[in-house]
């Protein structure tokens, strides 16, 4: 079933792919990282932004993904820019409420306690609330990180796609080991950028797992 | 510990009003044209029912909120025109909350204040070191955990322990106590007032717990809804002399026992002991000294210390007195044990009289429930308020 000579002989294929489905992943939630940070702070400070910037990060989610890619290519044709418009417009619903929910989860008391003891509002910003933001928005990172990765397949139909390629052209080969390669590795890659930002998360965090006892 | 530092902290026709439309029609504000000055190196407890403003001008202080007339001035000079982050780096700020940083260590959180002045990391854990031993904590035990790893009452202790940092001269406390358990409440009062016979700041207690104020305070500023001062002054004067009707209300129907926690046995007139020493031999004489309300007769050893009671009933002449029935010497009061204590132990006691004495052991007089009594009809001129009168100037 599973052809092994045709993937040892192919490794540098599958790898190349895969760092071009890396490569697409990590640039997608970077940047929808920063437009996220960025309208969810904004939000924050004024609560009627939320609404509007919500609103638009739901209905991108709800565009299909295929009529997105669609949309786009008569603009910014079949490049890099229109998968990662498509990839970065799909994390930022996720993000967003993440960096909100964060910042509303920081205690009250932690608050005042900043502000009474003379935190102008930069340092109270960076010492105080993103650090205590952190968990929640690490945890929306996470799962912008492996929906993105689900994603990039998609982008194949518009020349790239990384492993999404592979299993496209197995597709059309009728070549069954080339999608097999496709799936395992992606979810591999799935799997192991979620543990990297777990092992962030602690080095980062280690009052999160100082607990009474 | 630096030598002590305090400020006075003086509030002049200081109003606030949240809603301008409803000010129009003339209802009050959340504190009303309130003046009040607060000495430097006191305690002032300000105390109310909820509503009454008491957290709202604790706030004004530190400019948490600015009034929206009058001043706050600090040793004279108007809050308002300093810069807002130095003027809350200088004044320690404790809430019922606390309010640590949980992302921080209990050293990080304690050196915060330090930390936005600019210390060297040095200077900033040496500190953080002495304080977290000054509030009782072991920095070897506490200084690496975090918030979430520690006690109710500890937490508390950190965040005192953090206002306390930049050795601020003023101390802003909104019901520091309020979220733990009564004994360990106790323990953390008897502690502030003990770190503060020490330290001589100027604090601003809220809280809305009459008992506590009480004990607290130096000085007692009681509140009414509204933001309206309704009395200012020692509190055991507030308890003897309750200004309005509201006062006395607020300050419960018990206030005569509240004051009696305010009043130690030194400030009785002791009741002269019948005494004999241990061996001797009974007498008519010493029959008729004893007073028929009061049929009680000391014994004391070589040291004039008490050994027992002996009843009057029993005192047989020629009879050596120790070898009659006689009952334990107690209870034995020292000269700072409250009048509430005393009075509590009398009431249990097999005889209705304690025994006041001195350092030596040596029996000074008795304590009674009339005396009790007496000196809470006679007292009422504030005296017996030992922390105010250890300072001085008693009178706000």
């Amino acid at each position: 079933m599973i052809r092994w000579d045709w993937i040892g002989g192919n490794l540098d294929q599958i790898a190349s792919a895969t760092l071009d489905h890396l490569v697409l992943t990590v640039i997608a939630v970077g940047v929808g990282f920063a437009i996220s940070l960025a309208l969810g702070l904004a939000a924050h400070r004024r609560r009627v932004l939320y609404g509007p910037v919500a609103g638009i990060a739901g209905l991108l989610y709800t565009i299909p993904s295929l009529a997105l890619f669609a949309i786009l290519v008569p603009f910014t044709g079949l490049t890099l820019l229109t998968a990662e418009i498509g990839l970065v417009s799909y994390t930022l619903l996720i993000l967003v409420r993440g960096v909100v929910s964060g910042l509303d989860g920081v205690p009250a008391d932690a608050l005042d306690a900043a502000a009474g003891m003379g935190y102008d509002a930069t340092r109270r910003l960076f010492r105080v609330e993103l650090p205590l933001a952190l968990p929640v928005i690490v945890a929306s990172v996470r799962l912008a990180t492996v929906s993105t990765i689900g994603l990039v397949m998609v982008t194949a139909l518009i020349g790239e796609g990384g492993l999404g390629q592979l299993m496209l052209r197995g597709f059309n080969r009728g070549f069954p080991t080339m999608i097999y390669v496709g799936v395992v590795v992606s979810v591999a890659l799935a799997v192991v950028l979620d543990l990297l930002l777990v092992g962030l998360q602690r080095r980062l965090m280690p009052w999160t797992r100082a607990r009474s006892g | 510990m630096a030598a002590p530092r305090a400020a006075t902290v003086e509030f002049e026709h200081v109003s606030k009003h949240y809603d301008a439309r409803a000010l129009a029609r003339g209802a009050p504000g959340a504190v009303n044209d309130l003046s009040l000055t607060v000495p430097a190196g006191r305690l002032c407890v300000l105390v109310g029912p909820s509503g009454c403003g008491k957290t709202t001008l604790l706030k004004m202080v530190n400019r948490l909120i600015e009034p929206t007339a009058g001043r706050v001035l600090i040793d004279g000079v108007d809050v308002a025109t300093r810069d807002v982050t130095d003027l809350r780096r200088g004044i320690g700020y404790v809430i019922q909350q606390v309010g640590l940083f949980p992302h921080q260590t209990i050293a990080e959180n304690v050196a915060t204040v330090p930390r936005l002045l600019g210390w060297p990391v040095a200077r900033r854990r040496e500190r953080a070191d002495e304080l977290l031993r000054l509030v009782g904590l072991e920095p070897g035990t506490y200084a690496a955990r975090y918030p979430a790893q520690l006690s109710g009452g500890e937490r508390q202790r950190v965040g005192v322990a953090r206002a306390l940092a930049a050795d601020p001269p003023i101390m802003l406390m909104d019901e520091p106590f309020g979220a733990v358990d009564p004994i360990v409440r106790g323990r953390l009062q008897d502690e502030l007032l003990r770190l503060q016979e020490q330290l001589a700041k100027t604090i601003l207690f809220v809280t809305h717990d009459v008992d506590e104020a009480i004990k607290m305070g130096d000085l007692v500023a009681v509140f009414r809804e509204g933001g309206v001062l309704a009395q200012f002054g020692l509190p055991a004067e507030i308890l003897a002399r309750p200004a309005s009707p509201f006062v006395a209300s607020f300050v419960g129907t018990d206030r005569g026992l509240k004051r009696l926690s305010l009043l130690r046995v030194e400030d009785l007139v002791l009741v002269p002991a019948v005494t004999a020493p241990v061996g001797a031999a009974g007498s008519t004489d010493l029959r008729a000294a004893l007073d028929d309300a009061f049929p009680w007769l000391l014994l004391l050893d070589d040291a004039a210390r008490p050994v027992a009671w002996v009843a009057g009933s029993d005192i047989a002449p020629g009879v050596p007195l120790a070898a009659a029935p006689s009952v334990a010497a107690l209870p034995r009061f020292d000269l700072r044990t409250t009048l509430k204590d005393a009075l509590s132990a009398l009431l249990d006691a097999d005889v209705h009289a304690g025994i006041a004495t001195g350092r030596d052991g040596r029996v000074l007089g008795l304590v009674t429930v009339g005396g009790i009594a007496g000196v809470l009809r006679g007292q009422g001129d504030g005296r017996g308020d030992h922390r105010g009168d250890d300072r001085g100037d008693g009178q706000p």
